[in-house]
Formats: structure tokens, sequence, C-alpha cells
């Protein structure tokens, strides 16, 4: 593996988290239950986009085949996306939506704090940029978790079960591959190690403040496959995603504004 | 929708240190720390501000319309309240 192969790698698969991500909020536009949220909603999913599109264009760049965003994002297939499971997984309801962001903005934080002092310029310049963006986007979806963990009876138990729905899904975070291995030792990147401990204390530091029981990690033993977005084995709600999302590029090749 | 409306907060924004903050208009809100959100994601998203506050509306204490002629209209023809009305006298230098 060449430094290059290794970063842009690194780089796409950042890309993929913040596009579909990003993608999964644009579905819930026009559906928030107050206008404010609704507000504040899109702008995260602009935000994602805006980190997508600085992140593809690095990797189009070190790749050097001439790919840009757009190659990356609408002309791929479902296969050829490296993302987290978990930011894929349906929408569901607002509960759903708040458990997943905190789930993986927990860790997605933590990911750029680290990439914000990596050796490569580029990428830690993104990370920094994303990093402020981050920070709030959490801020905000850790104070719901908490008003719905500690709120009525009823969002109480909801959110316990979005929580036990989307819980299975974090382990892919942590299990690194030679992708990781490299940008930790080449590039003084993230040690995914060190992330999954503060990750797990941040996260039952803020499941006990919303009144929220840890899940049993034993959970996931039970479940259907829940890591393989790295290689990618996606689920069966993906193939959906990239449908509605590349449709007009796929219709109208070359499609602009 | 809510069958119970959330309370409504002014929304205040200081535009740059040293300014004092203005209102800027009101959000919906559960609680102060989603007013304080909100008011961050309604208004300051093309850099409107350095400072936010958020404030109740219903601990807003507001001067009556029909007040207006006892509260405000009395100072209209008080022209000695405005210093240009004085005439500076002459040797006085540092005024």
């Amino acid at each position: 593996m060449t430094v290059e192969d290794a970063l842009q790698s690194y780089v796409l698969r950042l890309g993929d988290n913040a596009l579909v991500i990003g993608q999964r909020m644009i579905e819930r536009v026009a559906g928030e239950p107050e206008l404010e949220e609704e507000l504040a909603n899109a702008n995260f999913a602009l935000d994602y986009i805006g980190q997508a599109r600085m992140l593809y264009s690095y990797a189009g760049e070190l790749e050097g085949k001439g790919r840009g965003e757009d190659d990356f994002a609408y002309l791929r297939d479902s296969q050829e996306f490296r993302n987290f499971l978990m930011v894929e997984q349906p929408n569901g309801h607002f509960g759903d939506a708040i458990v997943r962001q905190v789930l993986f903005e927990s860790f997605y934080l933590l990911q750029l704090e680290q990439l914000a002092d990596c050796a490569d310029t580029r990428l830690a310049e993104i990370a920094a940029r994303a990093v402020k963006e981050i920070s709030y986007h959490l801020r905000h979806a850790s104070q719901w978790l908490i008003r719905l963990g500690d709120g009525t009876d009823e969002s109480h138990q909801r959110v316990k079960e979005s929580l036990e729905r989307y819980w299975r899904y974090a382990a892919e975070f942590f299990d690194g591959d030679d992708v990781d291995d490299w940008i930790q030792r080449e590039c003084n990147g993230p040690d995914l190690g060190a992330l999954a401990k503060t990750w797990r204390d941040n996260v039952e530091a803020l499941l006990e403040q919303a009144t929220l029981p840890i899940p049993d990690d034993n959970l996931d033993q039970t479940s259907f496959s829940r890591a393989g977005g790295r290689q990618g084995n996606h689920s069966e709600y993906f193939g959906f995603l990239i449908a509605e999302m590349q449709h007009l590029q796929r219709a109208f090749p070359g499609a602009n504004w | 929708m809510n069958e119970k409306e959330w309370p409504l907060y002014e929304v205040f924004i200081r535009s740059r240190s040293g300014l004092s903050h203005r209102h800027a208009g009101s959000v919906h809100a559960a609680d102060d720390q989603m007013a304080l959100d909100h008011a961050r994601d309604t208004y300051t998203r093309r850099m409107e501000g350095v400072s936010l506050w958020v404030v109740r509306s219903d601990l807003i204490v507001a001067s009556d319309p029909a007040d207006t002629s006892a509260f405000f209209a009395p100072a209209e023809d008080k022209i000695y309240r405005h210093p240009t009305f004085y005439k500076i006298p002459d040797g006085v230098e540092n005024l």
C-alpha cells in the first residue's frame, strides 16, 4: 500500500460517512416537530455535505485520476461506499435520529480532534474545521437525549428502544483495519483503542445523565450483520438511499444547476 | 403538531465586541438551553453575532401601547432636556 493509497482510502471513508449521514438528515427535512428544529437539522445536514465535498475533492486529488466530488457521490455503486452501517440505518422517529447522532458523533468528534493534529496538513485543516461544526451538533443532540431520556415515561421508553436498536452498530467504529493502522502509525492519526475507551466513558456519562441504562453489549451477538460497511457490505437499506441520492445524475448524466 | 406550544423566547444578538445586544426576533423552545440553540440556529447562520442572549418573553415587562401619551408624549416639548438647548458661554474651553 502506497502513501497515497492509504491516505486516499481513509479520506474517502470519512467523506462517505459524512455524505451518507448528511443524506439521511436531508430525508428528515420538512419532517421535524418544530420549525426551529427544522432549521437545526437542515443546518447539520448541510454541514455534513460540506465536509463530504471537501473530503471528496481531496480524495480525488490524492487519487490523481481526475475524479471529483460528484464522481464519488453520484457515480459509485453501493459496494464502493465505505461508510459505517450506523449512518445508513433508516431514520425512524425523532428519538432514533437523536440516538444515532449522539452515538456516531461521539465517535466522529474524537476522530476529528485527533486528525486535526495529524501529519497531513490538508486533512488536518479539514478536520479542524469540522470539529467546530460537530462539537455543536453533538451538544445539541446530547441535550435532546437528556431531555427525552429524563422526560416522560413514554419518551424514556422510546429512546431506550432506539438506543438498543443502534448500539450494536457502534462496535464497527473501533474495528480498524490496515488503513486505520497506517494513518495512526505514519500520520499521527487516531488510536482506535484509546478512542474506544474515551467514547465509552463519554457515552456512559451522558446516558447516566439521561437516566438511560447502558445497553447490554451481548445484544449484538443475536443480531444480524452489524459490521462490514468498511468492506462495502452494506445493509439492505443502503441501496434505496443511494438510488434516491444518485437518481438525477444517473438519469441525466452530467446534469448541472 | 404540538397540542401545547413551547414558550416563546426573545433573542438578542451582539454583532461585534463593544456593541450592545440588539433584539433580533424570537424562537419557541422547551427550556433555556434549547432556546439558546434555537436562537443560534435561527439567527446566527450568517455570522450575525459573537454573543447571544435569550429571555422568556413572558418575563419581559413592557410598556402598554395605551399608555403612550402618558409615557412618551410629555417629552416632546421639553427641548431643554437636549444638550443643544444650552449655549456654551464664551470663555468655557473644555466643554
